[in-house]
C-alpha cells in the first residue's frame, strides 16, 4: 500500500510536468509508424501470449482496433508488458502511447494522475462462485455460508460490507495466497469462493471438473477497466475514445469483420456513416474516412472481441452480463456517429 | 634355545589374506559409515525412513504419474485427478520458454517437420550455436589460439548477436528487444553481466588500492553506493524513475537499462572479492616485480594478478552463480526472461490444470540448476588445473 502511494504520488508530480509538454500523440505516432501500446504482464482473456507466442486478450484487440484505426493495419503495434507500479510512470514518461492493462477506473486516478481514461472496455466486480449442487443461484441465498477469501484485498472488505449490508451472516475462511483459496475451496473447506468474476472464471478452469462450479450473476462490487491515455491531448484522446466507441457502435448495427464488406451497401444511414460510405467522420478526427471501417474489417466489433477472448466459448466462459449493449440489458453504451 | 629346537618357522611373508566378507564391499562400508554406533544406527533408520516417505511420491508426481507429450495428449489428460507433472505443457510451451515473443521465420513458420521447427527460430538458433562454437574451445585448457578464439567471442560475437537478434541490417526483419524473451534474455542477460562485471570489478580493486586520491575515492564511491542498494531498487529505478529524469520523448531501451544495472552491481561485488585476492599476495610480489624494473601495468599484469585472481576462483565463480541467479529478479520489471516466460504460462488457460504452476516452476528450477552446476564444475576443473602446489 505504502509503495502504492509512493508511485501514485511520484507519477502525480512528474506526470505533471510531462504531460504538458506531450500534446501531439497521434502526430507522434504517425510519424513512428505503430502504436507503442501498455499491457500487463500476463492476465487471462486480457493479455496473454497465444499458441503462436504473439500477444492477445481484450485488452491487446483494443491496441489493434486503435492501429488499425490509424494504419489500416492491426499489427502496427507494439507491446510494453508493465506491471502496476511501472504502469502510470511509463505514461508520464512518454515510454508507452497508451495503457490498456485492466486498470480500474478510479477518481484518484483520473484527475489526481494526469490521466484520462477512454472508456470501460470490460465491468468487472467481485463475484462470487459456489458449487453447482449446492443449488445456491443468488448471493441473498448465501447466509451462513463459509466464504473463502484472500486476506489483505479489498475483495475481503467489499464481501465483509456485502454481508453486513444485507444482513446475512458469514463465516470468512480467509488465506494470503490465491492458489491456498482456490484449493481450500475445491478441497470443500468453504461453501463459496469470491474474487473478482474475470478471476473466477479464470481460477475455474483449474478445477477437475470446471462445469461443476457455477459463477453467479451478481456482482458486488464496481470494477471498471478502462484504457488510459495522457491527460491534456484531446486529439489523441479523441483518438482513442472513439474508436472504443466505433466497436459498440459496429456491434449494435450489427456490423461484423465477416459482413462489414456487405454492409458497405447498407442503407441503414446509421451504418453508412460508421463505414464512411456517407460524410466523413474521420478527417475531424485525423484519421481516414474509412477509419472504423479498418477496426471492424481488422479486429471486429466488441461482441466478436468479448467472446473471442473472454466470452461463453472461451476457458474463461464469461457471460455478457453488465457488458452486454443497453439494448440487451447492458450497460455498454457509445453515443451515436453522426 | 637352539634353532632347530623350533617345530615351524616361515621363511617367507604369507600374502594378505583378503578381509573378513562382513568389513568389505556393500555390508562393511554401511557398518562403516551407517550403523558403527547405536547414535549412528537410530539416525540412519530414520533418514531411511524420511526418504521413503518423501522420495517415492517425488519420484511419482515427477516421472511416474506425469503426464508426456505424445500424439493426442491433451490438458485433460493433466486434469485427471491423481495425475503428477504436466511435462506435455512444457512441451508445448517450449518455444516461448526459450525465445519468448521472438517471431518466426516467416517462410519456415509455414513449414512442417524437425528442419522447420529449427529454422522457424534461425536468428536465434544460430546465436546459440556460435556461442557454443566459441565458447567450448575458449574454456577447453588444452587448445591453441586463445587470443583469436577471446577476440571473437568478446568482441566480434556480442556484436553477431546483437545484429543477429535486433536485425533492421542485411534484409533482417527488425525485433524490438521487447519480444527478446525466455531463456534467450535470461543468457544475454547472464553472459553480459559476467563478461563486464569481471574486468570492470578488476579495474575498480586495482583503482580502490590506487595511491591516487581521485581515482581512490571515485572507485570506493562507486563499490560502496552500488553494494549498498539492492538489486530490486537498482533495476525499478532503472525502470521506473530514469525514463522520468531523461528528456521527453527520449527513451533508452528497457533491457538495455538492466542489463547497465545488473553489470554495475556484480562489478561492485566483484571488486571486493578481487581485492581480497590482491590483500592475500605478500608485498613482496610487488617489490620483486619492481627490483626486476617492471612497472606497475607489467607487474599487475604478468605477477600480481595471476596469482590474486588464482586465489579467488571460488569467489569469482560464487558471484557469477549468484549473477546468473539473479537475472530472474529482471522480471519485476517486465523483462520476458526465462523465470518471467515460465510464470506468464503458468496463466495460460489452454493448460490450466492444478499442476500447471508446479511443473513449469519444476522446469525453470532445473534449467537455473543445470547452468549454475556446469558453472562450479567448470570452476573446481580450473582451480585443479591451476593449483601450483602452495596450498596443501
Amino acid at each position: 500500500m505504502k509503495n502504492k502511494i509512493v508511485t501514485l504520488a511520484l507519477s502525480a508530480t512528474m506526470g505533471l510536468m510531462a504531460t504538458t509538454a506531450m500534446a501531439g500523440t497521434l502526430e507522434d505516432v504517425v510519424a513512428k509508424g505503430y502504436v507503442q501500446c501498455g499491457v500487463t504482464t500476463g492476465v487471462a482473456g486480457f493479455a496473454l501470449p497465444d499458441a503462436d507466442n504473439k500477444w492477445a486478450g481484450l485488452d491487446v484487440d483494443y491496441c489493434k482496433a486503435l492501429a488499425s484505426a490509424i494504419f489500416n493495419d492491426a499489427d502496427a503495434v507494439r507491446y510494453t508488458p508493465l506491471n502496476s507500479t511501472e504502469r502510470f510512470a511509463a505514461m508520464s514518461s512518454g515510454e508507452v502511447d497508451l495503457l490498456s492493462r485492466v486498470t480500474t477506473w478510479t477518481m484518484s486516478r483520473d484527475t489526481q494522475l494526469g490521466m484520462n481514461f477512454v472508456g470501460t472496455m470490460f465491468y468487472d466486480g467481485q463475484g462470487f462462485m459456489v458449487r453447482k449442487d449446492s443449488g445456491i443461484t443468488s448471493p441473498s441465498e448465501l447466509s451462513g455460508a463459509a466464504v473463502c477469501i484472500q486476506t489483505g484485498t479489498t475483495t475481503e472488505l467489499n464481501a465483509a460490507d456485502y454481508f453486513a449490508a444485507n444482513n446475512l451472516e458469514f463465516t470468512p475462511v480467509v488465506f494470503v495466497d490465491r492458489d491456498e483459496v482456490v484449493k481450500a475451496y475445491e478441497d470443500g473447506r468453504c461453501d463459496v469462493y469470491t474474487t473478482d468474476a474475470s478471476g473466477l472464471a479464470a481460477n475455474r478452469t483449474k478445477f477437475a471438473v470446471p462445469s461443476d462450479h457455477v459463477i453467479l450473476s451478481e456482482i458486488i462490487s464496481k470494477e471498471p477497466l478502462a484504457p488510459v491515455v495522457r491527460q491534456g491531448d484531446d486529439t489523441w484522446f479523441n483518438v482513442a475514445r472513439w474508436t472504443y466507441f466505433a466497436l459498440l457502435n459496429a456491434e449494435e448495427l450489427g456490423v461484423t469483420s465477416a459482413n462489414v464488406d456487405e454492409m458497405l451497401g447498407s442503407d441503414n444511414p446509421s451504418v453508412k456513416r460508421l463505414l464512411g460510405v456517407e460524410g466523413d467522420f474521420g478527417t475531424p478526427l485525423g484519421l481516414n474516412k474509412d477509419w472504423a471501417y479498418q477496426i471492424i474489417k481488422n479486429v471486429g466489433n466488441y461482441s466478436e472481441i468479448y467472446e473471442r477472448n473472454v466470452g461463453v466459448n472461451t476457458p474463461l466462459g464469461l457471460e455478457r452480463g453488465v457488458n452486454a449493449l443497453w439494448t440487451q440489458g447492458g450497460i455498454q453504451y457509445a453515443p451515436p456517429i453522426r | 634355545m637352539a634353532k632347530n629346537n623350533l617345530a615351524f618357522v616361515r621363511k617367507d611373508i604369507i600374502d594378505e589374506s583378503p578381509a573378513p566378507n562382513l568389513s568389505k564391499g556393500i555390508v562393511g562400508w554401511s557398518k562403516e559409515n551407517l550403523f558403527s554406533s547405536p547414535s549412528n544406527t537410530i539416525l540412519t533408520i530414520i533418514g531411511m525412513a524420511l526418504l521413503l516417505y518423501i522420495l517415492p511420491p517425488l519420484y511419482n508426481f515427477v516421472f511416474g504419474h506425469a503426464v508426456w507429450p505424445g500424439e493426442g495428449v491433451t490438458v485433460e489428460a493433466c486434469r485427471a485427478h491423481g495425475t503428477g507433472a504436466c511435462w506435455a505443457y512444457i512441451d508445448d510451451r517450449m518455444s516461448f520458454f526459450v525465445y519468448g515473443f521472438f517471431p518466426k521465420d516467416a517462410y519456415w513458420a509455414t513449414q512442417e517437420g524437425f528442419l522447420a521447427s529449427i529454422m522457424q527460430y534461425w536468428r536465434v538458433n544460430s546465436v546459440f550455436a556460435v556461442g557454443v562454437l566459441l565458447l567450448v574451445p575458449l574454456m577447453w585448457p588444452d587448445l591453441k589460439y586463445k587470443t583469436v578464439n577471446a577476440i571473437l567471442f568478446f568482441v566480434v560475437y556480442p556484436v553477431f548477436v546483437f545484429y543477429m537478434l535486433k536485425g533492421g541490417v542485411f534484409g533482417l526483419e527488425e525485433v524490438q528487444t521487447e519480444s527478446w524473451g525466455g531463456l534467450t534474455v535470461t543468457l544475454i542477460i547472464g553472459l553480459v553481466g559476467i563478461v563486464v562485471s569481471l574486468p570492470m570489478g578488476i579495474v575498480l580493486a586495482l583503482g580502490r588500492q590506487s595511491k591516487m586520491p581521485i581515482i581512490k575515492t571515485a572507485c570506493i564511491m562507486f563499490i560502496e553506493v552500488w553494494r549498498a542498494v539492492p538489486l530490486i531498487t537498482v533495476l525499478f529505478m532503472a525502470s521506473v524513475m530514469l525514463p522520468l529524469f531523461m528528456p521527453v520523448g527520449m527513451t533508452v531501451d528497457k533491457l538495455l537499462r538492466a542489463l547497465v544495472g545488473v553489470s554495475f552491481f556484480s562489478a561492485a561485488y566483484m571488486a571486493e572479492v578481487v581485492r581480497g585476492g590482491l590483500q592475500a599476495l605478500p608485498k613482496g610480489q610487488s617489490e620483486a616485480a619492481a627490483s626486476l624494473g617492471m612497472n606497475y601495468w607489467k607487474s599487475m599484469l604478468f605477477i600480481i594478478l595471476p596469482q590474486a585472481l588464482k586465489h579467488v576462483i571460488p569467489g569469482i565463480v560464487n558471484s557469477f552463480i549468484a549473477l546468473f541467479k539473479d537475472t530472474s529478479l529482471v522480471s519485476i520489471v517486465g523483462i520476458f526472461d526465462l523465470l518471467k516466460t515460465v510464470q506468464i504460462s503458468n496463466l495460460n488457460l489452454d493448460w490450466a490444470s492444478e499442476n500447471q504452476a508446479i511443473t513449469g516452476y519444476l522446469f525453470a528450477a532445473a534449467v537455473f540448476w543445470v547452468f549454475c552446476f556446469g558453472m562450479s564444475r567448470y570452476s573446481l576443473m580450473m582451480e585443479d588445473r591451476l593449483n601450483t602446489s602452495h596450498k596443501n
